[in-house]
């Protein structure tokens, strides 16, 4: 039993040698319902080889790797392992025996736990007696190995620790070994909660262990470590791989060139028909970050990678928290339909009323009257396809639902409208009619802020502020605005400082 | 600040502190209380309901809850009194078939993604329409080995004592100590790691619920040697002692924070809160209440810990 990110290898060809493939996925895709994750997509990783794995949000980098770890199962392609095609009876355990690991971008360790109890969880072999000291040698000698000086006991219990500190103690579990190799480990998003030295010291490990003969699948959004680690890049967009080339045939630029790709498309920037009235105004979060603010009338962009403080911004304005200025009422269009949205079994007419019952209120009662009214006014100006707004909410497409939900928020009174990427998994027709409202909605003096992960859709936008690690990094006018621009906003290792604050008004 | 005196030790040590506290009130309170019989009477209830406690703690180590558990009790009290005397093959095979019952529900609640809440509490009415249909009216006999089994009187500490010592260390090494134990808990903590890792968290709660069962049917069969007799809602108010007790032993309802001792410590709190209630003349009306309020403080104090932990 050895630990193996301390340098012990798994048993394989020296490195160098004619790589032998280890893992061939072939014409994998994957739909969800009508999206489609990813298209039929080829990629192979070789014994012995860091493969670097980048590419926006949604381009598909993590449903891939899912399918690759037995989480999910691919809709259509083979996958096949050392030379055995395991298409059709490959799952999670299926991959632990073929001695595929993961660390997953969510911290997927038991918070109630030990380091040393993890480490059982892993491993179906730890057990009989004995089992708590050997689970203890094998995580000590894997923690020594990759992280030296980390510091940790192997009794601590890991909700205890810092978020950083569990991130290296999952990174350390996946490099462990017991009649269980390690043969591939896929490491997504590895470094967000490491500092520079934990870092560092990871990459040199997964050298190390690849120098050995094991293969690292490395996907973050930091270019640089990129680069540092792989021994060749694959990038991917919109579900397809986009470029398959050995790292010494990339640069820094090239990558975020292949990314998000640099042709400018033709474009008509809408006539802005913002006011110099201020609506919305949020401090920077951090000194070198900048300050948001949105105007009457206007309609601004959230932009930057998932979950770099986006929607937190629009939750601050939604709960009005301290420091923040908002000027009016407040309606929130959410994204995530199942969990934030609909009400599953309410028919279509109550889903849309449920933001406007103060103003539907006669008497302390609903004038039902005046509901059925408005949500029919609302059916004929969103084009809703349904025979009656009595049905209930999910006999409605998922685009149709997210109409509704348009409804429930513009119906309202408020005059300000926040948007948390309210366009995830609709069809193009209902993006269409929608855009066209919000356009309308914003002419009448409707303040609109709006969070997507769709570059296309920054282009309705007046202003776009960019995210990056909870705090604004850059912002760009509509005239400023390109995919490029975006993208090497989002992708600056370091925060800007030398970005001065524009005054919108 | 040395190990032993952490506050998560202060946390870990407060269920003790608790049934030491109560126990030196009553003491106080009725001096003659402290001698082998006096224990053995005050505590031989506590027997059944540290099983109950047991059962109910498994099932919360993975963040669901039994509301069935004393309707669950009380049916094996009168199986146990019925079935069991008369028709001993009969009778063994209808407890094995509650135990079964209650894998399924387990099977049940993971392959339908129900809330235990639900099932369970639906759960708790068929078990008492089983157990009127079993037993109509209170009554019936225990079987003679089971009363003589509960009435055994060893050496040196009555026979309570002895039960919550081993049931509390068999429960401490199976569920804190052992890997089986590491899994259950890591279900609690982060399902879906365990998932990940390839662990069937179906075969998971078949076999936690599986084994509540079978500590439900000791707490009914231990009831029933107790009492001697059967009754239909001789044990409804498990449910609810049950869930107190694992909390006041340090538990969460979520996240798998389970601790078998704790729970034991807690049921015998929670038996002995009545009796010293009863010693402090405080009238039967108000015990419930003032339960509670034992309760409330332990838990308030136990909070109070934890900010203490965190700031310092």
């Amino acid at each position: 039993m050895t630990a193996a990110g301390g340098g012990a290898a798994p048993a394989a060809p020296p490195a160098g040698a004619a790589a032998e493939v280890f893992v061939d996925l072939r014409g994998i895709a994957k739909s969800f319902g009508a999206i489609r994750a990813l298209r039929p997509v080829d990629v192979v990783v070789r014994r012995g080889e860091c493969l670097g794995l980048v590419g926006h949000n949604g381009a598909g980098k993590s449903t891939l790797m899912n399918i690759l770890s037995g989480a999910l199962s691919a809709s259509a392609g083979t996958l096949a392992i050392a030379g055995e095609d395991l298409t059709g009876r490959y799952d999670v355990r299926g991959a632990h025996r073929a001695g595929v690991r993961c660390v997953f971008q969510e911290l997927s360790l038991c918070p109630n736990l030990s380091i040393a109890e993890n480490a059982r969880i892993a491993h179906p072999a730890l057990h009989g007696f004995g089992w708590r000291r050997r689970a203890a040698a094998l995580m000590q000698a894997a923690l020594d190995g990759i992280f030296p000086g980390h510091g940790l006991g192997m009794g601590d219990v890991v909700g205890s620790l810092s978020i950083g500190r569990r991130q290296m103690v999952e990174i350390a579990r996946a490099f462990t070994e017991t009649e269980e190799r390690a043969r591939l480990v896929i490491l997504d998003e590895p470094t967000s909660s490491l500092d520079a030295t934990a870092a560092d010291q990871l990459v040199a490990a997964a050298r190390r262990f690849a120098a050995a003969g094991g293969s690292t699948v490395v996907i973050s959004h930091k270019i640089n470590e990129i680069l540092a680690v792989a021994d060749r890049i694959v990038v991917m967009k919109d579900g397809a791989v986009v470029d398959d080339r050995p790292r010494a045939a990339f640069t820094r630029e090239g990558i975020v060139d292949a990314m998000g790709h640099a042709v400018e498309r033709a474009r008509s920037v809408r006539a802005s028909t913002a006011t110099a009235e201020t609506m919305v105004e949020v401090p920077a979060s951090r000194r070198d970050g900048l300050t948001f603010r949105a105007a009457r009338g206007e309609i601004i962009g959230l932009a930057g990678l998932a979950g770099h403080g986006q929607t937190d911004l629009l939750l601050a304005v939604q709960a009005r928290r301290r420091g923040t200025r908002v000027a009016g009422d407040v309606a929130l269009v959410p994204g995530d339909r199942s969990t934030d949205g609909v009400f599953p079994l309410w028919s279509i007419e109550r889903n849309m009323s449920a933001r406007w019952l103060p103003h539907l209120r006669r008497g302390g009662l609903i004038d039902l009257g005046r509901e059925r009214a408005e949500a029919g006014a609302w059916r004929e100006r969103l084009a809703l396809k349904t025979p009656d707004l009595r049905n209930p909410i999910l006999s409605l497409s998922g685009g149709n639902q997210q109409k509704a939900l348009f409804a429930r928020a513009l119906g309202a009174p408020a005059r300000i409208i926040l948007m948390d990427d309210p366009m995830r998994g609709v069809d193009i027709g209902t993006k269409q009619d929608v855009y066209a409202m919000i356009a309308t909605e914003a002419a009448a003096g409707r303040t609109f802020l709006w969070y997507t992960t769709e570059m296309d859709e920054l282009f309705h936008c007046d202003r776009t502020y960019v995210f990056h690690d909870g705090s604004i990094v850059a912002e760009l006018a509509a005239a400023e605005l390109s995919e490029t621009a975006v993208v090497q906003a989002s992708f600056k290792d370091h925060s800007v400082t030398d970005h001065a604050v524009k005054d919108p008004a | 600040m040395p190990r032993f005196l952490s506050w998560s030790a202060a946390e870990r040590l407060l269920p003790a502190l608790t049934l030491a506290a109560l126990l030196a009130g009553i003491f106080h309170q009725q001096p003659r209380a402290m001698s082998y019989f006096g224990l053995d009477l005050l505590l031989n209830l506590s027997i059944p309901i540290i099983f109950a406690t047991l059962a109910q703690m498994m099932i919360i180590a993975i963040n669901d809850l039994d509301l069935s558990i004393g309707a669950f009790v009380s049916l094996v009290a009168c199986i146990g009194s019925t079935l069991l005397t008369t028709e001993p093959v009969l009778g063994v095979l209808a407890l094995l078939a509650g135990i079964a019952a209650y894998g399924l529900v387990g099977a049940l609640v993971e392959w339908r993604r129900l809330p235990s809440i639900v099932v369970t509490l639906g759960l708790s009415f068929v078990w008492l329409g089983l157990a009127v249909i079993v037993l109509p009216t209170p009554g019936g006999r225990a079987p003679a080995v089971l009363s003589t089994l509960v009435r055994v009187k060893p050496p040196f500490a009555p026979l309570p004592v002895y039960v919550a010592a081993v049931v509390a260390l068999l429960g401490w090494l199976a569920v804190s100590r052992s890997s089986m134990g590491v899994v259950l808990r890591g279900a609690g903590g982060n399902p879906r790691s365990v998932a990940r890792a390839g662990w069937s968290m179906l075969a998971i709660r078949v076999s936690v619920y599986a084994t509540a069962g079978v500590l439900g049917t000791l707490a009914g069969l231990s009831l029933l040697g107790l009492t001697t007799s059967g009754d239909a809602n001789i044990a409804s108010r498990y449910t609810l002692v049950s869930i107190a007790s694992v909390i006041l032993g340090g538990a969460s309802f979520t996240g798998g924070r389970v601790f078998p001792v704790g729970a034991v410590l807690g049921a015998m709190t929670l038996t002995l809160a009545a009796s010293f209630l009863t010693f402090m003349r405080i009238s039967p009306d108000w015990q419930i209440g003032a339960q509670g309020f034992i309760l409330i403080a332990v838990l308030a104090l136990r909070a109070l810990l934890t900010r203490w932990k965190e700031t310092s």
